[in-house]
């Protein structure tokens, strides 16, 4: 079988699990795609699973309550072996990417990281991945009895609904406890679109001035574009927006229809997480500044002037 | 106790990146200690600047050019390298391998890996190598600090962040905002080429790669290049509205 393992938040199936099933379902191998959800209140999420996946399994139990590498490790290796898999199938969230490596060693498998594109061939499953800060495209694969792929957020097209949802199953785990005990929890939420997620993306970088006028410029245009907003590590140290809306490397990575990039130098660690986009929009006053070599649309220009002049522009 | 820190050599993040022969091709270009690995080193000094008592070692997998990356490490303060000589390019789970090993044979009880590889973008030598060892992890850290054998600290996870306690012996792999790395000092160079680098070969860890590499190349999306000069905002913000509208047909 080909094992995918669902994503979900706030009791909702994530984008990202239809992403996977597409991918599943792309393979030539022989087995049922197969949903794994797990969690503690995760019945309203199976069931929308169902209209998706040939099969799901339902691991309900309050020791699922929190994610935990070790306790998600158990659960997948075990409903694995038991359901004979040969390919599994995660997402390369944060999460995803940190339990991934455990599951593969402890199954004896290779690890396709973070992959983009995947299809089988002769028995081996050939993928291709990003690499170099996102600069390279590099072609890799792997041949075993079984493999196990994270599989980049917004590679794949989300999956159809099947015409009739499939049957679920509950699964008996046996798991460990969890070993790294987690004291607090910070969840930065907003209530915009979710910065992975978005088709639009406003960003902005310390060309912003001052985070008052970050708040100033970038949310009411976000806001009229319906779009998610996005710093750089420059903002984010500086204390101006929140982690989670940081950009890059050690941030998230994003390609939305369009990223507008205003008051942002371009440093390689940004444009690992954005070079992607599909349309690249750029403001800024140095006419020299390195986002410039990839940018679709820009302005050499003030922001504190532009944006304002943009705004109005829409409102016409 | 004693501290690994494993360090890779990367290019340095200014330099262009080049394809020969359908592999990057690193030869001529400057390559520095992965800033990720760097913070790792930071925080194995201010463990112990913080009274934990531990040798740090520094453990590096890959061709002879690494040693420069090595002596950097011994020059921040680590004590001593160990260096197995490669030109084998391992992914992460084969060369988890041999950290494990290593590990086992040094008593090691805490190991300090980057969060991602600033090369193959992997994620997954820390959580790899613990697997290995049945270790806990915690990833992407950005506070710790030991007392006795308990390590607090702060990570980042999906939407946010943790903080949690976790018991050694245990792997932890590093985040921007753990700590500012410091430079190696002059009398911190000069000690370095007095402390020990054993040299190994791979032979005796017994590992093949788990995935075969088969191309790189370098795919730049074609980009329009159209930029207009903002000196008279209205008439710039005016055009790049109509070619959002218009031209590209993105925005309503
Ligand atoms: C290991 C590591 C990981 C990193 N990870 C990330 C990451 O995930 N994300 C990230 O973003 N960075 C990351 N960085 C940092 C990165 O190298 C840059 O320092 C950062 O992206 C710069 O942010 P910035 O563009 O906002 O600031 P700056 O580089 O300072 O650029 C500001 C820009 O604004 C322009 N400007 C100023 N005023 C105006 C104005 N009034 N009107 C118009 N334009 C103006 C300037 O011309 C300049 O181009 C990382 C670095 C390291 C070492």
């Amino acid at each position: 079988m080909i094992l995918v393992v669902a994503e979900h938040a706030n009791g909702k199936l994530a984008k990202s699990t239809l992403e996977l099933l597409t991918a599943a379902r792309s393979l030539n191998r022989a087995g049922d795609v197969t949903a794994l959800i797990l969690g503690s209140d995760i019945l309203a999420i199976a069931a929308e699973a169902a209209r998706f996946a040939d099969q799901v399994l339902v691991a309900q139990t309050p020791a699922l309550a929190q994610y935990d590498p070790e306790l998600w490790t158990a659960a997948i290796v075990q409903i694995a072996r038991e359901g004979e898999a040969h390919t599994i199938l995660i997402g390369a969230s944060r999460s995803g990417r940190e339990y991934s490596p455990r599951v593969a060693i402890r199954l004896d498998a290779p690890l396709l990281e973070d992959i983009i594109s995947l299809h089988d061939e002769a028995g081996s499953l050939h993928a291709q991945r990003y690499t170099y800060l996102a600069r390279v495209t590099e072609s890799i694969s792997a041949k075993a009895p079984i493999i196990v792929a994270t599989i980049k957020p917004g590679a794949f097209a989300p999956a159809a609904s099947l015409p009739s949802p499939s049957e679920q199953w509950d699964v008996d785990l046996n798991l460990p406890t969890a070993r790294l005990k987690v004291t607090g929890k910070t969840t930065e939420s907003t209530d915009r679109v979710s910065l992975t997620e978005a088709d639009i993306v406003v960003s902005g970088g310390r060309g912003a001035g001052t985070a008052e006028a970050f708040t100033a410029l970038i949310e009411p245009l976000a806001d009229r574009l319906g779009a998610a907003i996005g710093a750089t590590r420059a903002v984010v140290d500086a204390g101006w927006r929140p982690y989670a809306e940081q950009v890059g490397q050690t941030g998230k990575t994003v390609q939305p229809s369009v990223y507008i990039a205003i008051g942002i130098s371009g440093a390689v660690q940004h444009l690992s997480g954005m070079n992607k986009s599909k349309l690249i929009v750029a403001i800024n006053r140095d006419a020299e500044a390195p986002i410039f070599k990839i940018t679709d649309y820009g302005i050499v220009g003030d922001v504190q002037q532009l944006v304002p002049a943009i705004l109005a522009e829409l409102k016409k | 106790m004693r501290i690994f820190t494993l360090i890779r050599q990367v290019l340095d993040a200014e330099e262009t990146v080049r394809v020969q022969n359908n592999a990057v091709a690193l030869a001529s270009s400057k390559l520095v200690m992965d800033t990720m690995d760097e913070y790792g080193v930071e925080e194995a000094l201010r463990l112990r600047e913080q009274g934990a008592e531990a040798e740090i070692i520094a453990i590096g997998v890959g061709p002879a050019r690494l040693q420069d990356a090595l002596r950097t490490a011994l020059a921040m303060g680590v004590d001593r390298a160990i260096h197995v000589e490669t030109d084998l390019a391992l992914d992460a789970l084969a060369l988890s391998k041999v950290v494990a090993t290593l590990a086992s044979e040094e008593s090691a009880d805490l190991i300090l890996t980057g969060g991602q590889q600033a090369d193959w973008d992997s994620h997954a030598l820390g959580a790899a190598t613990a697997e290995r060892l049945n270790w806990p992890q915690a990833t992407w850290t950005t506070a710790l600090a030991l007392s006795g054998r308990t390590l607090t600290g702060r990570h980042d996870v999906d939407e946010g962040s943790e903080t949690f306690t976790l018991d050694l012996p245990a792997v932890i792999t590093t985040q921007q905002g753990l700590n500012e790395p410091r430079y190696p000092t002059l009398p911190g160079i000069m000690k370095a080429k007095k402390k020990e680098t054993r040299k190994e070969t791979l032979d005796r860890f017994d590992v093949v790669p788990t995935v075969s590499f088969e191309r790189a190349e370098i795919q730049t999306k074609s980009r329009k290049l159209r930029i207009l000069d903002g000196k008279d905002p209205q008439a710039a913000a005016a055009e790049l509205i109509n070619l959002l509208r218009n031209e590209a047909r993105v925005i309503a």
